[in-house]
């Protein structure tokens, strides 16, 4: 099964929700994104974003985390049910990245997943590469995250 | 205020700031992969062979994340950075490979002062990193905003 028939083309998938600790947001910042808003939340206080608030890189993550974890179900499913499921593969990357407002330690982030395209690449007949557009929505229903991305996936 | 702390006016279209080196281990791409992207191709040199990869790879979302960390490293750290709106782009060229060195260069290529904040400016930087063999592993362009020297600096 391919993922356009799996997942039709504008439809918008809840994936998950993820919430970002204190711990959490500070543990990954530690090590990739060590500023004063995503260390501590004093000094986060005297910044734009006025509160600790978890690296964009951090929500990010979190969005590739409860895609798999969404995955995973799907795939079961799908095994149950005799389907063989799409065999997706690695991504070239992403575009249009927005951070519209910061998440904040203790906020919950809802992840979706919507295909915008699917096209079968000419220099690789039966590789199919997977458009979709990705979003974060915190738990007041604010939108924290957007971005465009891409996936192969093989037939 | 510090003299080689870097503020919006720094930030001159063309300047270039080195980024890396930094080695990747194997016991690195697993740990990141493990907690967000467990993909069997960031988890074992065996499945990351088997895939198109060609061996254990980090996650793309990882290689972001040590991109981050270097330009953290390399500009932002001693700088009025007050964060990022976003990223216009960010293509993963070639796989991030175990014990694997990337280095590269962020450069300056247009420098805005926000009439809605004064104070402050956006920054919109070019960043690529290259791997031992000389291949390109990432380009990214984003906006980062600065503060200005005069009037940006808000902390203590």
């Amino acid at each position: 099964m391919r993922l356009a028939e799996l997942n039709p083309i504008g439809t918008r998938i809840e994936t998950g929700t993820l919430e970002f600790t204190a711990d959490d947001i500070i543990r990954f910042a530690t090590k990739f994104d060590p500023q004063p808003f995503h260390m501590d939340a004093e000094a986060a206080k005297s910044y734009v974003f006025g509160g600790l608030c978890a690296s964009g890189w951090h929500t990010c993550a979190g969005w590739m985390k409860m895609f798999l974890a969404h995955w995973k179900e799907e795939h079961i499913r799908l095994t149950r049910e005799g389907i063989d499921p799409p065999k997706l593969g690695p991504s070239p990357g992403f575009k249009n990245l927005k951070w519209i407002r910061p998440v904040y330690a203790g906020d919950q982030v809802t992840y979706f997943v919507t295909l915008t395209e699917a096209r079968e690449l000419a220099s690789r007949p039966g590789t199919w590469l997977n458009s979709t557009f990705n979003e974060g929505v915190n738990q007041n229903g604010e939108k924290v995250l957007q971005f465009d991305s891409s996936v192969m996936e093989f037939t | 205020m510090q003299a080689d702390r870097l503020y919006f006016e720094d930030f001159v279209p063309g300047r270039q700031f080195p980024l890396g080196p930094k080695t990747v281990s194997a016991a690195e791409i697993i740990e990141f992969a493990t907690e967000f992207d467990p993909q069997p191709m960031h988890l074992s040199e065996e499945a990351g062979k088997a895939s198109i990869l060609g061996g254990l790879a980090a996650s793309g979302w990882h290689t972001s994340s040590m991109l981050m960390r270097m330009i953290v490293d390399s500009h932002i750290a001693n700088s009025s950075c007050q964060g990022s709106p976003g990223i216009e782009f960010m293509d993963w060229k070639k796989p991030v490979l175990a014990d694997d060195t990337l280095a590269g260069q962020a450069t300056v290529l247009e420098a805005r002062a926000l009439k809605s904040r004064p104070g402050l400016g956006l920054v919109r930087m070019r960043t690529e990193l290259q791997n031992q063999r000389g291949q390109a592993v990432c380009a990214a362009e984003q906006v980062i905003m600065f503060g200005m020297r005069d009037t940006g600096e808000t902390t203590a």
